[in-house]
């Protein structure tokens, strides 16, 4: 078809460099970005046992990184906060699938601006790298955790990371700010303008509502980062006082006034907050699409699942103050905060009982992705319910600086997210790779991942309520601990065996890429358009025709077809639908 | 004006590249088709998209601006606290602008705004006679009009010596970037608007390139001195918009 090569805008790569280096194909860029998250959360993940190993072995001389000081430890927690939230959960839900799903699942070619989504996926691989050599300078990582605040993070000299290393953490995160930017507005264009005939709004898949709305909210909230950001750079390095009081640091007054810490906190959290949902809602998304997919059903309340992510992103908005409650913010403020927190729970409850409403009476079909669907729903559930006492003044400044947060957090916005990316990969790998992944290993990686997981963060509420403090490196020193430490113990052993589960996921990964049974087209039975054009997908998606859209996104059990399911593409079901 | 002489080759081989059947040549223009599907390269469509693209990428400017905006406000309500006399004092101390020089800055800025929109009004014209053009023997005559995009570029250059002006004078007067939280901000906002404003600078240079040395077909230049152009009247709003602001939180 001659037309067709007029139809997509950038012609097919050729040569290597420009097949899978600089390509402008949504599908590589996207497998590109899935790896740079792979690498990174290795990274985070090898962070993550350091801390771990040194909690309860705190003399142990460990390899590559020697004996572990305080300081040492405030770094590790830093660079593994920063690593997991920017560069995994925030890089492969969105850039990893959104990028390689999206504009196939709406029936578009490829991406709005395939140049700029090119560019955007290099811009966050330099900030990666730029966050990497902070390890290798002078003084080496910073140790002012992932929330950078200020006078710690804005002086120079408040600690041995705090060099060079806090410089180029900060330039960092402002290089990865403008990348997610570019991205953003790629995704809410590609959405609003690119879909196919026949693909309304409310014909969307919820995977796409769940990109198209975390965009808006990296759009919204990305910038004021790096406002935030720009500000820091100039408290560090041009001897403003934005952030930094009067203050005196080893006996010397320094040359800074008048500055509020304060004011990076609002900054950073009206970010900080948003950002959390930027790494759940995808996972929110790809859930709804697997449990319907594998319990043989519509989605129940399609439109009721719309609204409640765009009542979460829209919430999103206006809770930062809950993270500030410590901050001695005025109880009325707090008040204000507190109950807008509380009302997300109303939207996530409606998406909580939607997804159980899905599975009830499902003729279900437990494969891998369904089971990490279904553990990301256990997750959200479970890290979930300890939001609400958070969100109250009253427990949270008790709570605040133990374990309790740590536990919350980790569940409902870390594991529940990377269960949201195992449940992706798992559903899409047939697409992306033409191979099927192993079941049996899967299954595997799925149950000692789930269990493993649990054991890590749940005895953290436990220690939390004992009064346990985050962030302490010794343990052993502290006299009220040692009754604690068995379980600071156990919770080590958990993350050992959790750890080594993820090598069953990467040699089932590598393994499936090369050796694993070829897919079909639609090995799953699924509706949505990736499904019904060829595995993996030629360059322009759709081998020069343009779908055409006549169904819902979930026809499953459909009374009188000739299926259980009827696809997208097929000709309209009755009227009654 | 057209005068119909058939048997004539068209003289423009770009003109024809644009309108006629073949199907054009194009590298990297750095966007997708999506819906339109029946076969002809759809400028209008791609010129709807641009701008979309352009006023999400200009809402990233705004929130970025927000968060500076709210800075400033919070950081002038703010007491400061002196650590060696444990007293609370007001640190603010009113910046001296050089507002006669702010004024021409602006002024040049206004009016290469205008003369922005005249080579936008120019293309859009030319772009709209290609296909009559592109008839075989169809002459529009010499089209020759004024450089107005040259003339942009040059304002804006203009703006930005203006701008570096206002700096020095800034020194001059012994307001540094340090010296108080007025003159952090002034230098802030004054230096973030120049760095956007540079990159509409460098966007007209490439619209520019791409009309004499690129050879691009008339519509894809148009898209992009559209894009170059909108961009650039919300460079001169955001100037204002920070001037007003300096005026009253100063």
């Amino acid at each position: 078809m001659a037309t067709s090569e007029v139809v997509h805008a950038h012609a097919g790569p050729q040569g290597f460099i420009r097949k899978y280096i600089f390509s402008l194909d949504h599908k590589v860029i996207g497998i590109q970005y899935f790896f740079l998250a792979l690498t990174a959360v290795w990274v985070g993940m090898f962070l993550s046992l350091l801390m771990r190993i040194h909690l309860i072995w705190p003399q142990a001389n460990l390899p590559i990184v020697g004996h572990i000081q305080p300081e040492t430890y405030l770094a590790l927690l830093t660079m593994h906060g920063t690593i997991m939230v920017f560069f995994v959960l925030t890089t492969a839900p969105q850039g990893g699938f959104g990028n390689y799903f999206l504009p196939i699942q709406i029936g578009a070619p490829d991406m709005a601006f395939p140049v700029l989504n090119m560019l955007s996926f290099w811009t966050t691989f330099v900030a990666f790298v730029v966050m990497l050599a902070a390890f290798f300078v002078t003084g080496g990582a910073p140790l002012h955790g992932w929330t950078g605040y200020p006078p710690l993070s804005a002086l120079q000299s408040t600690g041995p990371g705090e060099g060079l290393g806090a410089d180029l953490w900060i330039t960092s995160i402002a290089i990865f700010c403008a990348a997610s930017l570019m991205g953003a507005l790629n995704f809410i264009t590609t959405t609003l303008d690119l879909r196919a005939k026949g693909m309304t709004l409310m014909r969307m898949p919820l995977t796409v509502w769940s990109w198209f709305i975390t965009a808006i909210l990296g759009l919204l909230a990305f910038g004021v980062l790096l406002s935030a950001g720009i500000l820091l750079l100039m408290d560090r390095n041009l001897g403003t006082s934005f952030f930094v009081p009067m203050v005196v640091v080893n006996g010397q007054l320094l040359g800074h006034k008048g500055g509020s810490p304060l004011l990076w906190q609002h900054l950073f959290w009206f970010f900080g907050h948003p950002e959390v949902y930027i790494a759940i809602l995808p996972g929110m998304g790809v859930t709804s699409q697997i449990l319907s997919t594998f319990a043989r059903k519509p989605i129940f309340g399609y439109r009721a699942m719309v609204y409640a992510m765009l009542a979460i992103g829209f919430l999103g908005f206006m809770v930062w103050g809950h993270h500030m409650f410590m901050s001695g913010m005025s109880p009325y403020s707090a008040f204000a905060f507190s109950l807008l927190t509380m009302a997300i729970g109303v939207p996530s409850a409606i998406k909580t009982f939607n997804w159980l409403g899905t599975l009830y009476k499902g003729r279900i079909r437990f494969y891998t992705p369904m089971l990490f669907a279904i553990g990301f729903v256990s997750l959200f559930v479970s890290g979930g319910l300890s939001g609400p006492f958070l969100a109250q003044p009253t427990l949270d400044i008790p709570l605040h600086d133990t374990y309790f947060v740590v536990g919350h957090f980790h569940l409902i916005m870390g594991v529940a997210a990377i269960f949201g990316i195992f449940a992706a990969t798992y559903y899409w790998f047939p697409k992306m790779f033409g191979r099927m992944m192993n079941e049996g290993l899967g299954k595997a990686h799925f149950w000692l991942t789930f269990i493993g997981t649990y054991a890590i963060f749940m005895p953290m509420h436990y220690l939390g309520m004992a009064g346990h403090p985050r962030r302490y490196s010794q343990l052993t020193e502290v006299a009220y601990l040692h009754n604690l430490i068995p379980l600071q113990t156990f919770m080590t052993y958990a993350a050992f065996i959790t750890i080594g589960a993820q090598f069953i996921f990467v040699i089932n990964l590598f393994w499936s890429m090369l050796k694993g049974p070829k897919a079909a087209d639609n090995p799953w039975d699924a509706t949505t358009v990736e499904w019904t054009t060829a595995t993996p997908p030629p360059h322009d998606n759709f081998g020069g025709q343009t779908p055409v859209i006549h169904n819902g996104p979930y026809e499953y059990g459909v009374p009188g077809a000739a299926r259980d399911f009827v696809m997208q593409t097929d000709p309209a079901v009755g009227a009654a639908h | 004006m057209s005068t119909l002489a058939p048997n004539f080759a068209v003289k423009d081989p770009r003109a024809r590249d644009a309108g006629g059947g073949a199907p054009p040549s194009f590298g990297g223009g750095g966007d997708g088709n999506g819906g339109g599907g029946n076969g002809a390269f759809n400028y209008g469509e791609r010129l709807r998209r641009a701008r979309l693209g352009l006023v999400l990428g200009l809402t990233a400017v705004i929130m970025l601006f927000v968060g500076f905006t709210s800075a400033l406000l919070v950081r002038k309500g703010l007491p400061s606290f002196d650590a060696q006399t444990n007293t609370y004092s007001r640190d603010w101390v009113p910046i001296n602008l050089p507002w006669a020089l702010l004024l021409v800055n602006t002024a040049v800025l206004l009016v290469s705004s205008l003369t922005m929109e005249f080579a936008r009004r120019a293309i859009t014209r030319k772009a709209a006679l290609a296909p009559v053009k592109s008839i075989p023997g169809v002459s529009l005559g010499d089209e020759r009009g004024f450089p107005w995009l040259g003339t942009t570029v040059i304002l804006g250059m203009g703006f930005l010596a203006g701008q570096l002006l206002v700096w020095r004078i800034l020194h001059e007067h012994r307001f540094f970037v340090n010296t108080g939280p007025s003159s952090s901000f002034a230098y802030l906002l004054f230096a973030t608007h120049a760095v956007h404003l540079a990159g509409g600078v460098i966007a007209l240079m490439y619209a520019a390139a791409a009309s004499w040395m690129l050879h691009k077909p008339i519509e894809a230049q148009r898209i992009v001195v559209d894009i170059a152009a909108w961009y650039w009247h919300f460079m001169a709003l955001l100037w204002i918009y920070i001037v007003v602001l300096l005026m009253i939180v100063r």
